[in-house]
């Protein structure tokens, strides 16, 4: 039975694609890759694979499409006409994905005892990890634990995109006026009152289910990516309805640049703390007596720099893009 | 008592499913915005709020019914919002529309 849900989620996926490669009209494009990544989540969720579900409900779905729709906002709404027919390009597709099809017939089939995810150290992780590091959720243990040195690659790429974007677009942000008094401008939905006030009912519950992602990722599905990510879009959701220059006041530029390299300090002087005590980059043993302690408090500190580092991130990708919006409708 | 539950929840999740295919149907078929949206927002409520009591009758007390209510509480709240912002940004774009296509300007907009 599960089965047939699983075929009809991948149906629905081809064609969402399918509609997004013949559609000319991007604003429906960025729509339906909402959809895409609604579909996605739903099949990590069947998948068994619900960490990565939450990422991909709050990244693919709040946080990708607001980034693409606050770029649509200047660069216009439809794809432009092409002139030449690129039949190189689609016979370069055809045969790259018919070889990663060919590929696929190779592999052993989903699940199956004897992939090499299987056989290698996944085993070992099922096995050993919570007598080895007290932490009910394997995903968070092998995260952070077992495998950090990879996340703190991960929250580098992250960093650096963000430094990227800053680098590129190099746009001042309009600072808001030095007098506390002078009412700002309105953005333009504040007049819905009915938008108003329930988004003012939502914030406060978003950002408080997102520190609960931060802070429970140790127990349940969640931890510093998914926690960045949702609490992002709770304030991006406060700028759209109350404005940009009224969130600034609470996240200014400043501050979001200092916080996006305080996540990674606190990462890697983590690390670093674990060197000087004597023992290798990331070993959490030197933060407590009893080892589970101190593999929880050491993944506690490692999420936390995970969850500051990309909430900051996407927080100031946002901003770039909001403000430059408001730059070209002026 | 158990029998009179599950006949309920089962009624539930049959005439919510039946009204979220209509209001499938419905975004396809009606001519312009604001009855697509007509079908879309009363059985979005309508349609998720009975599957989700009829999952909750299913669940008994200690089943995960709190998640549950959270979302219907959090569908109730949203689905509106969202047919409200639909509704008032079509009549400002003034939206492809066919001849029985009124707009009547109401106060906020």
């Amino acid at each position: 039975m599960e089965s047939y849900i699983h075929i009809i989620i991948l149906c629905f996926l081809l064609l969402t694609s399918f509609a997004i490669v013949r559609m000319r009209d991007l604003f429906s494009i960025v729509m339906l890759m909402g959809v895409y990544g609604l579909l996605s989540a739903s099949f990590f969720v069947l998948m068994d694979a619900v960490d990565v579900a939450l990422t991909e409900a709050a990244v693919g779905i709040v946080i990708s499409p607001l980034l693409l729709l606050s770029t649509l906002a200047a660069t216009g709404r439809y794809e432009k006409k092409k002139r030449q027919q690129p039949f190189l390009a689609l016979i370069v597709a055809v045969f790259t994905g018919a070889l990663l099809i060919y590929g696929t017939l190779e592999m052993p089939p989903f699940g199956s005892a004897d992939t090499p995810a299987n056989r290698h150290v996944a085993s070992y992780y099922i096995n050993q990890s919570y007598a080895e590091t007290g932490i009910p959720n394997l995903v968070s243990s092998v995260l952070a634990s077992y495998r950090g040195y990879d996340t703190l690659g991960e929250l580098f790429v992250i960093f650096t995109a963000g430094a990227g974007v800053l680098a590129l677009l190099g746009l001042k942000i309009k600072s808001p006026k030095k007098s506390r008094s002078t009412v700002l401008p309105p953005s333009s939905m504040s007049r819905h009152h009915i938008l108003r006030i329930v988004s003012k009912m939502l914030i406060p519950l978003i950002l408080l289910f997102g520190l609960y992602v931060q802070f429970h990722g140790d127990f349940g599905p969640g931890g510093g990516f998914q926690a960045g990510a949702i609490f992002a879009s709770g304030m991006a959701l406060y700028a759209m309805i109350f404005g940009l220059q009224t969130t600034m006041r609470v996240f200014s530029r400043a501050w979001l640049e200092f916080f996006a390299a305080v996540g990674l300090l606190l990462y890697g002087g983590t690390g670093v703390v674990s060197i000087l005590s004597g023992k290798n980059f990331l070993d959490y043993s030197v933060l407590s007596q009893s080892p589970t302690d101190a593999q929880h408090l050491g993944i506690l500190l490692v999420e936390l720099g995970v969850g500051i580092t990309v909430a900051s991130v996407i927080l100031l990708v946002f901003m770039f893009f909001a403000s430059h919006m408001t730059k070209v409708s002026e | 008592m158990v029998e009179l539950t599950y006949a309920l929840s089962i009624l539930c999740l049959l005439v919510g499913s039946i009204s979220n295919l209509i209001a499938g149907f419905g975004i396809f078929h009606f001519p312009d915005v604001y009855t697509r949206m007509h079908a879309a927002g009363i059985t979005d409520s309508f349609g998720t709020g009975l599957i989700l009591i009829g999952l909750m009758l299913q669940t008994g007390w200690d089943g995960p019914i709190g998640k549950l209510l959270a979302i219907l509480i959090f569908t109730l709240i949203t689905s509106p919002t969202i047919s409200y912002v639909l509704a008032n940004t079509a009549l400002k774009e003034q939206p492809p529309k066919t001849a029985n296509t009124t707009h009547k300007k109401t106060d906020e907009s």
